[in-house]
């Protein structure tokens, strides 16, 4: 039996949860917007949302490192402010996960956002409810079930992540090893041991957390407006 | 008296509203039309939820929307009734009903009490239920209620019994009919129903094709010949306003003047106004008081005038007690019979066409 090494998973739940709470608060707004826009650049936007779908994880990884290295726009600023590199750092990680993982937050939200419709906001409006409380109060418990998935996909799919790490983030232990990187490096060497543990815990882990999600989205109430 | 004044316009693709009409408001006013008169976009351009709407909205000398502003719904002091309800399906009956109370508009008005909008509506044995499974008349009492308690300075309601049957309909018509005295708020009341314009509102607007056909009093509008048209085929006729004097076994005995009609309808105390329609085409004439015939319901009237109606009818205008009465019947028994204006004749009336729909 090999000797287990959790390094990796503990980075790579962490690196998931950052993201996934970033993510969050990026991809709501714009969601919501997409969802009740009349404005026709919103075509535009959801291509480029959709983007990372269909993108091979090294083109965005490529982009991302230029973008990201000392000499791109944001890695010189963010090495001005914080005298560190995004390249080969966690910080860049969550940055190219954020990005990467952009669609698997904005698609379920904005649908779930556009399912609630403008009826309930209208009604809260003539009721006095103002913007913040229509979104706060009445579509984000209707959305349940979109905020749900939106956390799920974004979290498993940055579990999985490889390419895009490998690309921006290399292979350093407690920074950017996560446990994709952790398995490829267990193969090359031929530990197939510690590459089954890895492997097996990420798939069986996947699973149980599929499967909880379905299982509580047939609990959640079905809302029909 | 609140007064709303309307200067509006707005380009749907399929047709275009354009409204200049001020409002008197007091007790119920009917918007009244065919499908498709843009009763509903009015409605919500009063309402703010139409952005695409231009010109001016005053209400009591504020302005809700002009060339510079455009004042938000939730800052209008409105209530809204939508025809489906729009309850909020994640919440209670109460919560619903809670949602609107925390913000309801500190004014001078006296402020509309929890206790009294769920009295009034009869909410209490429904309040700890889920929206989703109240039947379609408990969600328009719901959504009425919710609407009162957000403290309204005018009413809107579109269509709220068009999703209903006929029992339920019976059961939220009177709700509705006392609701400007008991809450002091005026209503705006979108209907495309004659029968509801007729029991409801004190005042009609009619539209059709997105303008004024006409404003007045509900008499006034429903007995103008030339409107026909404009209300989608809406039978000309009057409206007579009675008094109960007898009820006994679901048959009312009304009062016109000195006279009196029999009609089948629900319990009604002794004593209550009521009015009801009668079309042209349910009134016959004789010169004579008639007798071995079926028809029970005979008045005795005075015409006033005989106008040409369609193809080859006349409508007479009758008075009767001082109230006005149509009659529909061709040219050839008007000249048979030589009718002329300032005669006297009897006024027979189907009980059928009185029933109460």
């Amino acid at each position: 039996m090999a000797e287990l090494e959790l390094g990796p998973v503990w980075l790579t739940l962490e690196l998931a949860a950052v993201t996934v709470a970033a993510l969050l608060i990026i991809a709501t707004p714009l969601a919501w917007w997409l969802a009740f826009t009349r404005s026709r650049v919103r075509t535009v936007v959801e291509a480029v949302v959709a983007m990372p779908l269909v993108l091979p994880p090294t083109v965005l990884g490529f982009y991302l490192l230029i973008l990201l290295g000392p000499a791109g726009a944001m890695g010189r600023a963010w090495l001005t402010l914080t005298d560190d590199t995004l390249t080969f750092s966690f910080a860049g990680l969550v940055v190219a996960s954020v990005i990467y993982s952009f669609p698997f937050a904005v698609q379920p939200l904005q649908a779930a956002f556009e399912g609630v419709g403008r009826g309930p906001l209208e009604a809260a409006a003539t009721l006095g409810a103002g913007r913040f409380e229509q979104f706060w109060r009445i579509a984000s418990p209707l959305a349940m079930r979109g905020y749900v998935s939106a956390i799920v996909l974004a979290f498993a799919h940055t579990l999985g992540e490889f390419g895009v790490v490998l690309m921006v983030g290399g292979n350093i232990p407690g920074s950017t090893k996560v446990i994709s990187i952790a398995i490829y490096e267990h193969v090359e060497t031929i530990e197939y041991a510690q590459a089954h543990v890895l492997a097996a815990g990420l798939l069986v882990f996947s699973f149980v957390v599929l499967l909880s999600v379905y299982t509580l989205n047939r609990r959640l109430p079905l809302v029909r407006i | 008296m609140s007064t709303l004044s309307l200067h509006v316009t707005l380009a749907h693709p399929s047709f275009a509203l354009e409204v200049h009409q001020d409002l008197p408001l007091a007790g119920i006013t009917a918007l009244f039309g065919p499908s498709g008169s843009g009763k509903t976009t009015l409605l919500r351009v009063i309402a703010g939820l139409e952005r695409n709407a231009r010109g001016t909205i005053m209400f009591d000398g504020e302005t809700w929307q002009s060339e510079r502003v455009q004042v938000p719904t939730q800052r209008r002091g409105i209530g809204y009734v939508f025809q489906d309800g729009r309850l909020f399906p994640h919440l209670t009956v109460e919560q619903n009903l809670r949602f609107a109370l925390g913000r309801q508009r500190r004014t001078s008005r006296p402020a509309v009490d929890f206790a009294a909008a769920v009295a009034a509506l009869d909410l209490g044995a429904l309040l700890a239920r889920r929206t989703p499974s109240l039947s379609g008349g408990e969600q328009q009492r719901v959504a009425i209620a919710r609407a009162l308690l957000a403290g309204p300075r005018l009413m809107l309601m579109d269509e709220p019994l068009s999703s209903l049957d006929l029992n339920r309909k019976k059961e939220i018509l009177p709700l509705i009919e006392k609701l400007p005295e008991a809450f002091g708020v005026p209503v705006l009341y979108v209907t495309h129903n004659v029968d509801e314009v007729v029991r409801l509102a004190n005042d009609v607007l009619l539209l059709s094709a997105g303008r004024v056909g006409a404003y007045g009093k509900v008499g006034d509008v429903l007995e103008r010949l030339d409107l026909s048209p404009l209300t989608g085929g809406v039978e000309t006729g009057v409206l007579l306003r009675t008094e109960v004097a007898t009820y006994d076994g679901g048959v009312a005995t009304l009062r016109v003047g000195a006279q009196q009609l029999r009609v089948a309808m629900g319990a009604m105390p002794v004593g209550t106004a009521r009015r009801i329609r009668i079309h042209a085409r349910d009134v016959a004439i004789a010169t004579s008081r008639p007798q071995h015939l079926s028809i029970r319901n005979v008045l005795v009237a005075r015409i006033l005038r005989i106008e040409p109606g369609t193809g080859m009818n006349v409508e007479l205008l009758l008075d009767v007690e001082g109230e006005h009465l149509r009659s529909r019947i061709t040219r050839e028994a008007c000249d048979e019979l030589a009718l002329a204006t300032g005669q006297q004749v009897f006024a027979l009336v189907k009980s059928v066409a009185l029933e109460e729909k």
